[in-house]
């Protein structure tokens, strides 16, 4: 049973510090900032989660004191991850205002969303919208 | 066996921090430095995650937790000010 639970956690420490590897040279690889985006979204929040359940079993099965912060730590980088993603592509697409002019037309009356309002928003959307993309 | 897959682990994630510390001195845009350090904050998780079990210690995971909180804030709070000019309105 420890035998099992060791090649477990090794497995998972293994295979965490590999997609961290790969999420870094993917970020080193790719040729311009969107695709690069991709690497360290997914493959480094996979390895880091590896990592940590890797952890949470060592405890819980090894050494017998079960802790609640790695699902934690786990539950709050998933979540943080994609949002953080999402801001620093909205905020290179609002800086490079040129890659607006390769954008395909979307065939409706609104143009796509970070840089027009959505259709029937807010007031307070629509200047969240045409504020940024003209600063 | 653990100690040799740790040892795979601190290896891999302190390279990762250097093509990462890499990115973050090449640039070329300013965003690409802001994605260098945020993804440079969840590899230093991963190590303090690692060296806890190393240690066979469970005083390191508030500080993972202090650095993941951080880091997210750090990150939303400079795309905020570039995207807007101000962080908080």
């Amino acid at each position: 049973m420890t035998f099992v639970l060791e090649l477990l956690v090794s497995l998972l420490i293994v295979g965490g510090g590999a997609f961290l590897l790969i999420g870094s040279i993917g970020m080193v690889k790719l040729p311009d900032l969107l695709t690069r985006l991709h690497a360290p979204t997914k493959a480094t929040t996979l390895g880091v989660g590896g990592a940590l359940v890797a952890s949470m079993v060592f405890f819980a099965g090894l050494e017998g004191t079960l802790s609640i912060h790695e699902v934690l730590i786990t539950a709050f980088l998933f979540m943080t991850a994609p949002i953080s993603a999402h801001f620093i592509a909205k905020a290179h697409l609002h800086e490079h205002t040129e890659l607006r002019d390769g954008l395909p037309p979307t065939g409706r009356p609104v143009g796509w969303s970070t840089f027009d309002a959505a259709p029937g928003a807010g007031e307070a959307d629509e200047d969240d919208g045409r504020r940024g993309a003209h600063d | 066996m653990i100690e040799y897959a740790l040892q795979f682990g601190f290896a891999a994630a302190s390279l990762a921090l250097l093509l990462n510390l890499w990115r973050l001195l090449r640039g070329p845009a300013l965003m690409d430095r802001v994605l260098a350090v945020d993804t440079m904050v969840i590899n230093i998780i991963a190590l303090i995650v690692l060296a806890g079990i190393h240690e066979r210690s469970t005083i390191f995971f508030e500080a993972a937790l202090l650095f993941a909180m951080f880091g997210f804030i750090s990150t939303v709070a400079y795309c905020r000010f570039i995207l807007r000019g101000d962080v908080i309105e």
